[in-house]
């Protein structure tokens, strides 16, 4: 059984705003059966450009349906620069939260959003412009980028919780690593919120990477003179720094990728992401 | 705390209520009888000799010779013993025929062998119909010189769709391969007699006929080689350590007694009372589908699809009726995909995300039948009024 708040429970039992407006100004669709969740908002404004009334349909989960009652409620009597201005965060604090695993239906309500915004202004869909990078759930990288941005996700495992990603055959799985980890590079603006719950959790990452750090990476580096410290552990993400003869090694990155990445996916978690700290 | 009398409870084969005749005998061996069976005392010699009456119980129930019966955890263990034990007993042999729809206590470990055991292994996966129904020449074409073991389930948990065990486990022995059966759903629903099998394996699991969880079972034929999954003292004569569950053994005894007992009203009143369910249900929702061969089926379970709308949500809706039962829609499996069993039988995603099992026994009323049968089809209209992709008139 999933933990759903009051809210939640709320807005899935007595949905607000249900249907779809006639002659609407916007109207947003987005999902698929086949994914399992769609929704259809509809809006209509008023001559200063206030949503006056939103309605949705939408086939999916308690989330889904919550999620589409609540931001129905959220956006009637905003402007659209302001209603453009909601994030999938947003919902789900209304919301009192979802559990993570369900994120993505707060981001499906989102993204119905700005398609009818993007449909009333006679716009495309900013996101849908992007490279289809998970085939399973029609995800582009667009998508996953902004995801990873806006909701600081640091593994594989959170992308797929808030878009879908990589939920399906896998076989995106290394795409989305690699965009992740492009992203988390580039984007030094990226705050570092509170912890998010893993599966596996910090704690016993660190201190399962310690072990394999002493049993199995350190003696081989301190044969060369090298040695190895563990910074951080930020979700995938593990800073470590090289000491000794490594820091002046012209093949540390090396080392780092090919030997430590390597061993730590093998022992720990083959998700893992290595870093040297700066 | 939900009370049990306030609920109607249809779910049955995720797991079924402890019969209060099973509960009455495993009380006196968690409170009095505490002693060790493997104990050289009189005080643990007794646990002992409940121990021996409860396996001949299981043996009787299943046409086996008790010391065919070896006590276990769980069905799960079951599973992975078996399959381990057929693949420690033939390093050579490499390849193992199972289908595409069993439970993931099966599933899962076939998946994994590689990872599991360090050796290569060729799975074949055989394919069900639209039906949920295996292609016999098929499974004969895929049993292989290299093949160590075949398992098959005997009845589908999501489905009760029931697989003709006695002619695969007939054409697997032609072979000299052994056969393993993961009869978790169909143990206490139709009759099992293994004196007249080619059965070399099967699996069973208290919970699901009102026994206590934490307890199951493997049948190991007698003269089958077998090489034990947990490794320790002498218990179950060397095949499985561990000090035996004594309690839960005793209630899987009792709840085997009863089940042969009950057989014959779960094949009549049970049955009726699901195929009364089932074609009001079929009737007054339109688009609703039933899943899973008509009659090849156990006489508790019924999976029907309601288009356009989702699992979970109806679960939820259902819930609030304190009505209980289960799902193969994405949100429901813990995945983002539904069932694997509705998606190899072919069922289109928009069937498939909106599937609701209905698992019965004994316990269910006629008027529990009626209330859900009044229940449901407000429940899916208001849903379907909500989903984009219902059209009033389709
Ligand atoms: C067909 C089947 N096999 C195996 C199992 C696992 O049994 P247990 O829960 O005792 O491990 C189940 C129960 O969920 C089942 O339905
Ligand atoms: S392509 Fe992403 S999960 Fe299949």
């Amino acid at each position: 059984m999933w933990e759903y708040t009051n809210k939640v429970q709320q807005h899935f039992l007595h949905p607000k705003n249900v249907g779809e407006i006639e002659n609407p100004d916007g109207t947003g669709d987005v999902g698929s059966l086949a994914c399992g969740d769609a929704l259809k908002l509809t809006f209509k404004l008023d001559e200063k450009g206030v949503i006056t009334d939103a309605k949705f349909k939408t086939f999916g989960c308690a989330s889904a349906i919550a999620s589409s009652s609540v931001l129905t409620e959220m956006i009637i009597g905003m402007n659209l620069d302001e209603a453009a201005k909601v994030t999938n965060e947003d919902i789900a604090n209304r919301l009192g939260g979802l559990p993570k695993e369900k994120m993505h239906c707060s981001v499906m309500g989102r993204e119905a959003l700005e398609a009818a915004i993007a449909n009333y202004r006679g716009l495309k869909i900013p996101m849908a412009e992007g490279e289809v990078v998970c085939e399973c759930f029609g995800v582009t990288d667009l998508e996953v980028i902004r995801a990873i941005k806006e909701s600081s996700l640091r593994s594989v495992e959170e992308i797929t919780n808030f878009t879908k990603a990589g939920g399906g055959c896998g076989k995106c799985i290394d795409r989305l690593r690699e965009i992740l980890v492009a992203t988390v590079h580039q984007g030094a603006d990226i705050k570092k919120v509170v912890e998010k719950p893993k599966r596996m959790t910090t704690l016993q990452k660190i201190k399962k990477i310690e072990e394999a750090l002493e049993r199995e990476i350190r003696p081989g580096l301190r044969k060369d003179g090298g040695d190895i410290e563990l910074v951080d552990v930020d979700g995938d993400f593990v800073t470590v720094s090289l000491r000794g003869a490594c820091t002046s090694c012209a093949k540390s990155q090396t080392t780092l990728k090919e030997y430590v990445e390597k061993k730590l996916r093998e022992l720990v978690l083959d998700s893992l992401i290595v870093e040297e700290s700066k | 705390m939900m009370r049990p009398e306030n609920v109607v409870y249809m779910d049955n084969n995720a797991t079924t209520r402890v019969a209060p005749e099973v509960l009455e005998v495993m009380l006196p061996y968690l409170q009095d009888y505490y002693g060790n069976p493997s104990s050289m005392h009189r005080f643990g010699g007794q646990v002992e000799a409940a121990v021996t009456e409860a396996r001949k119980k299981v043996a009787t129930l299943l046409g086996a010779d008790p010391e065919e019966i070896v006590f276990t955890s769980c069905g799960t263990e079951s599973d992975s013993t078996a399959i381990f034990s057929a693949l420690q007993s033939f390093p050579d042999k490499r390849h193992i025929v199972t289908t595409r729809v069993e439970h993931p206590a099966v599933k899962n470990l076939c998946e994994n062998l590689d990872t599991l055991t360090g050796h290569k292994h060729r799975v074949t996966r055989l394919m069900v119909d639209a039906d949920g129904m295996l292609d016999l020449q098929k499974y004969e074409e895929a049993l292989a010189d290299d093949t160590a073991i075949v398992s098959v389930m005997w009845a589908n948990n999501e489905t009760g769709v029931i697989f003709p065990i006695e002619e695969m486990a007939r054409m697997a022995r032609a072979r000299g391969i052994l056969f393993h059966t993961d009869a978790v759903q169909a143990v206490g629903k139709i009759p099992i007699n293994l004196k007249e099998l080619d059965v070399d394996f099967l699996s069973l699991s208290g919970h699901k006929l009102h026994g206590p969880k934490g307890v199951g079972v493997l049948y190991v034929r007698r003269g089958t080689p077998f090489v034990p999954f947990l490794v320790g003292g002498h218990q179950e004569k060397g095949r499985r350590g561990g000090t035996e569950n004594v309690a839960s053994i005793v209630g899987l005894g009792r709840a085997c007694e009863l089940a042969a007992v009950n057989m014959a009203e779960e094949n009549s009143r049970v049955k009726a009372l699901r195929d009364k369910l089932e074609q009001g249900l079929l009737a007054s929702i339109p688009h609703s589908i039933l899943n899973g061969h008509k009659t090849d089926r156990l006489p508790n379970t019924s999976n029907i699809s309601f288009e356009y709308v989702e699992g979970e949500a109806i679960l939820l809706h259902m819930d609030q009726y304190n009505i209980c039962a289960s799902s193969g829609s994405a949100c429901t499996s813990g995945s983002l995909e539904p069932s694997h069993v509705l998606r190899a039988m072919g069922v289109p995603f928009t069937a498939a995300h909106g599937s609701i099992r209905y698992s019965l026994s004994i316990y269910n009323t006629e008027e529990e039948i009626d209330f859900v049968m009044e229940k449901m089809p407000p429940i899916i209209a208001g849903l379907r009024q909500m989903s984009p992709f219902w059209k009033a008139d389709a």
